[in-house]
């Protein structure tokens, strides 16, 4: 499509991009795993990389390769399902004050606050807690959504609120418009952008509290993910019985990841941005 | 013959500042006007005189403190829905034409959703047939104009445009604020005289707000002038703007440049320095800059007056013209 | 004949833009030659998109890019010897400004900082260009100057919202001023001003050429307003000055079709006779037409008007025009 070959161009687009496709080829390749990743002792231990263990194995015997497959793929499902429930919330909350203002605007925003105030970490790590077994990767993507969307919100509104001055939005009245599709039509446009970075940047945020978390032990320890390979091989001393290629591929891929990321929300909202637009438009 | 649209004594008073000091600015205060059937009437005056201000109003988009709008014998008195209640008799058009229309969506879209929104074709080749001749009635054509973003057209095309969606719907009054202010001097005249064809075309009537007095005694039939608020004068355009009563008017007046070197302005002009003060006088508005100010205009508001079928809010004819004796109809016209 | 200050010579400034790899240029000025004396105020009237503001760019020495000067010269004369600002270094360029000339551009009530009051602009301004003076120095030399101007003294405590768009306005051309500079070049200083707003500010920029006896160059498509304080007039259309003349001339005789238009368009008062504006629409400076850039729309366009550009001729009362109509009636006069 004409979108991707202009965003291609941008060379930050183009290296995130494959690095994302990397990253998702894979998760994908998680499918193929021979082994089942929760166990452990399936193969020697703190083996070096070789050909038959790609990235080595772990102190608990497990292939690294493939362990580090099914890490990046519940990482990425755990921010996936975080980010996008709490897009949905963000705009539906934010667009609804922004348009209506009034007292259910004031109210919203005042629920938005209260999240935006709570000390989230206390709260994450007081459910984690209470829920370690229960915490699979969905129920941990919809409680970490649960406290990204009150910023974002306050963000779409104030942008509602200034759209809803624009003159535009009167030719739409007049043109009979209902304000449902008053706000999908003439204002998601320009939300957009704000949606796309916001989106990309949620995701890391919380595939950056996930590792925190697990760090701190509060999730199931079993389930691989970036996080919980990083904790494993610092609690078994990797870096000082020099066990590099455990300790080095979570960071590696973390990195990868974030840098991607950034990347990618920085360049689409660039080219998103209605500024920019404007100039496009009509070439 | 009865008015098309009235406007009954509309007050709208802003409350500004915060808790601690508020400001109460009066930007509409008890204006009463009518604009007949197939007429072009100029609001005009200043910026912050409230004419944008009366023009929402009576549009729906901002509520009035008290005062009514009556049209075609429906009251509107502070209706506290926001909906817009008459847009299928009234339409408008505003100044900016970029701004008109979202510069991220195609023009057509806008009107499409008329037509849609009011049900005024079946299918979408009746749609277009609709849109083009509206098109054609502004001297475009639906080819040069389907599929197009606003920042491929001019500014004084895109005025056109707007007009041409405002009378998708067959209005009967049209509300233009501004309309030619943006638009380059020398275009100003197509879309001008594109009101006038409305007018005698199509019977359409026009409230043409504006500043530019020339365009306005140029088009217009009817016109009262705006100050801080208030009608200062109003009535035919030869009578106020070739002999002004108003010392306002009078002042509005000898300020539009004229086309002509030989006519340069002579005298000093004295300007006010904030806006905010002028708004809070007690007594007549333009005390603080009337090159006639009496004693009396600075303590008691002017009342309206009627001198040759022209309404003026000055105490000079109310010294000198009908006594307050006798009773004079506080402001309605004779309507014929 | 009073004073040379700025000469142009064939100057071609065009915008080169780069959207995704699409290339547009877009012809702003395209050859243009000026002569802007002393002690006059030199108006250049045209359509928005014309390439006004750029012009007035290039004779700032503002030429950043996207903006590129193509080709062509702009001199001042500073104390009579031509100076070719298109080759002066960043620094010399800007010991010019303000001391020799100013430039107010479009919109610019709104240079202000909100959040200051405008004696510390004042202050800061005066500062940085006038070396030497104490504080109260300077309050004092702003104080005095606004006087001068008629403008009243308590507006320096004041923040810029609250005072009116004609006050801001009027500050913006005294701050101009302020240091005396032998030009002052002014783009649409009165547009979005109310009518009697815009007389106090043109009242003002008559004052202060009275005064200093300097250059105002000022770009306004109001053709009432350069009646009103120009001394010669240029029309711009598409990147070129089309006609150029004293003010008088300009709107008793004018010959060029385009001028014509503009002239004869203007409403008057007790006349409600019909007025048309020239129909079609100006040229995108990206897409220029062929020969004489006015030709699609000129009622009395000729064979040759498509195809070649035409020469710039000289009438009685140094009137200029760049009309092959002329060419012909030079030749039918002559032979």
């Amino acid at each position: 499509m004409k979108v991707l070959k202009d965003l291609i161009k941008d060379y930050r687009f183009a290296i995130s991009f494959c690095i994302l496709g990397f990253l998702l080829i894979l998760a994908i390749l998680s499918i193929f795993s021979p082994y089942d990743p929760t166990l452990w002792g399936d193969v020697p231990r703190d083996l070096e990389p070789s050909w038959t263990y790609l990235l080595g194995t772990n102190s608990k015997g497990q292939d690294i390769f493939w362990q580090a497959t099914f890490a990046v793929r519940n990482s990425l499902i755990i921010a996936v399902v975080a980010a996008s429930v709490s897009r949905v919330i963000a705009v539906l909350v934010g667009m609804v004050a922004g348009y209506k203002g009034g007292r259910t605007g004031t109210i919203l925003m005042f629920v938005s606050d209260v999240f935006l105030v709570i000390p989230l970490f206390l709260i994450i790590v007081m459910l984690a807690m209470l829920v370690r077994e229960k915490m699979n990767l969905v129920n941990l993507g919809l409680l970490l959504a649960v406290f990204g969307w009150a910023w974002d919100a306050r963000v779409i509104r104030s942008q509602v609120l200034s759209l809803r001055e624009r003159e535009f939005t009167q030719t739409a009245v007049l043109s009979g418009t209902g304000t449902v599709r008053l706000v999908l039509n003439e204002y998601m446009p320009f939300t957009m952008p704000l949606i796309f970075s916001t989106l990309i940047n949620n995701m890391a945020w919380v595939i950056g509290l996930e590792i925190t978390l697990a760090f701190l032990g509060l999730v199931n320890m079993d389930i691989p993910t970036l996080g919980t390979m990083l904790q494993w091989a610092i609690s078994y001393q990797a870096v000082l019985l020099g066990y590099w290629w455990w300790i080095l591929t979570p960071i590696i891929l973390s990195i990868l990841l974030f840098v991607a990321l950034y990347w990618l929300s920085v360049s689409i909202s660039e080219y998103l941005d209605p500024r920019t637009r404007i100039q496009r438009v009509g070439v | 013959m009865q008015a098309l649209l009235e406007v009954d004594h509309l007050t709208k008073i802003f409350t500004l500042g915060s808790m601690v000091s508020r400001v109460r600015i009066t930007a509409v205060d008890n204006v009463s006007f009518h604009i007949k059937p197939a007429e072009i009437f100029a609001l005009a005056g200043e910026s912050g005189c409230g004419k944008s201000t009366t023009a929402r109003i009576i549009l729906g988009f901002e509520q009035p403190t008290s005062g009514a709008i009556v049209h075609k014998g429906k009251r509107d008195a502070q209706s506290k829905n926001k909906q817009v209640w008459f847009t299928e008799g009234i339409q408008a058009i505003f100044q900016d034409p970029f701004g008109t229309f979202n510069p991220l969506r195609t023009v057509d879209r806008y009107f499409f959703e008329t037509i849609h929104s009011y049900k005024l074709a079946k299918n979408k080749a009746e749609a277009i047939e609709r849109i083009d001749q509206k098109l054609k009635a502004v001297g475009l054509s639906y080819e040069e104009f389907a599929g197009r973003y606003p920042s491929e057209f001019s500014g004084g095309q895109l005025q056109r445009i707007s007009i041409a969606r405002a009378l998708l719907t067959d209005p009967i009054l049209m509300i233009a604020d501004e309309p030619v202010s943006m638009v380059d001097a020398s275009l100003r005249m197509s879309i001008v005289n594109l009101f006038k064809k409305l007018k005698d075309d199509f019977g359409v009537s026009v409230l043409y707000i504006t500043h530019d007095l020339a365009t306005a005694y140029y088009v217009s039939d009817r016109i009262a002038i705006m100050f801080r608020g208030n009608i200062v004068e109003e009535g035919s355009v030869e009578q106020v703007l070739m002999a002004p009563k108003h010392p306002y008017t009078k002042l509005l007046r000898e300020s539009i440049p004229e086309i002509d070197p030989n006519l340069r302005w002579s005298q000093a002009v004295t300007l006010s320095d904030t806006e905010q003060e002028e708004y809070l006088r007690t007594g007549c508005k333009f005390a603080g800059r009337c090159p006639q100010v009496m004693n009396i205009c600075k303590n008691v508001v002017p009342e309206d007056v009627y001198i040759d079928g022209v309404l003026v809010k000055c105490h000079l004819w109310t010294e000198s013209g009908i006594t307050p004796s006798i009773p004079v109809p506080m402001r309605k016209e004779p309507v014929d | 004949m009073n004073r040379l200050m700025i000469r142009t010579e064939q100057l071609k400034a065009f915008y080169v833009l780069d959207v995704h790899g699409d290339q547009t240029v877009v012809k702003a000025v395209n050859d243009v030659n000026l002569e802007i004396r002393e002690n006059e105020v030199y108006g250049i009237a045209g359509e928005s998109g014309c390439g006004k503001t750029t012009l007035l760019k290039a004779l700032y020495g503002a030429v950043d890019p996207p903006l590129r000067l193509v080709g062509g010269k702009v001199y001042y004369f500073v104390d009579d010897q031509p100076l070719d600002i298109t080759t002066l270094s960043a620094e010399e360029k800007r010991r010019l400004r303000w001391e020799y000339v100013s430039y107010v551009p479009q919109g610019s009530m709104s240079v202000f900082n909100p959040v200051i009051k405008l004696k510390e602009t004042y202050r800061d301004f005066i500062a940085s260009h006038v070396s030497g003076k104490t504080r109260e120095e300077a309050f004092e030399i702003a104080k005095g100057h606004l006087k001068d101007l008629g403008l009243p003294v308590k507006i320096l405590d004041a923040y810029p919202h609250q005072l009116s768009g004609g006050m801001r306005q009027r500050i913006t051309i005294a701050l101009a001023a302020l240091l005396k500079p032998r030009m002052i070049i002014c783009d649409e200083p009165t547009t979005a001003l109310d009518v009697v707003v815009q007389r106090g500010v043109v009242q003002m920029l008559r004052d202060i050429q009275a005064n200093l006896k300097n250059s105002i160059i000022l770009v306004t498509h109001d053709m009432g307003v350069q009646a009103n304080v120009a001394d010669r007039i240029a029309i711009m259309y598409a990147g070129k000055i089309v006609e150029e003349a004293t003010t008088e001339t300009i709107f008793g005789n004018p010959v060029h079709p385009y001028t014509r238009y503009l002239i004869h368009s203007l409403p008057r008062f007790g006349d409600k006779t019909t007025r048309e504006s020239a129909p079609g629409n100006p040229p995108s400076l990206s897409d220029l037409p062929s020969g004489c850039p006015f030709h699609p729309r000129c009622p009395f366009v000729l064979e040759i008007c498509k195809q070649q550009m035409p020469g710039t001729y000289k009438l009685d009362h140094n009137q200029k025009v760049a009309c092959w109509l002329v060419e012909e009636r030079q030749d039918a006069s002559s032979s």
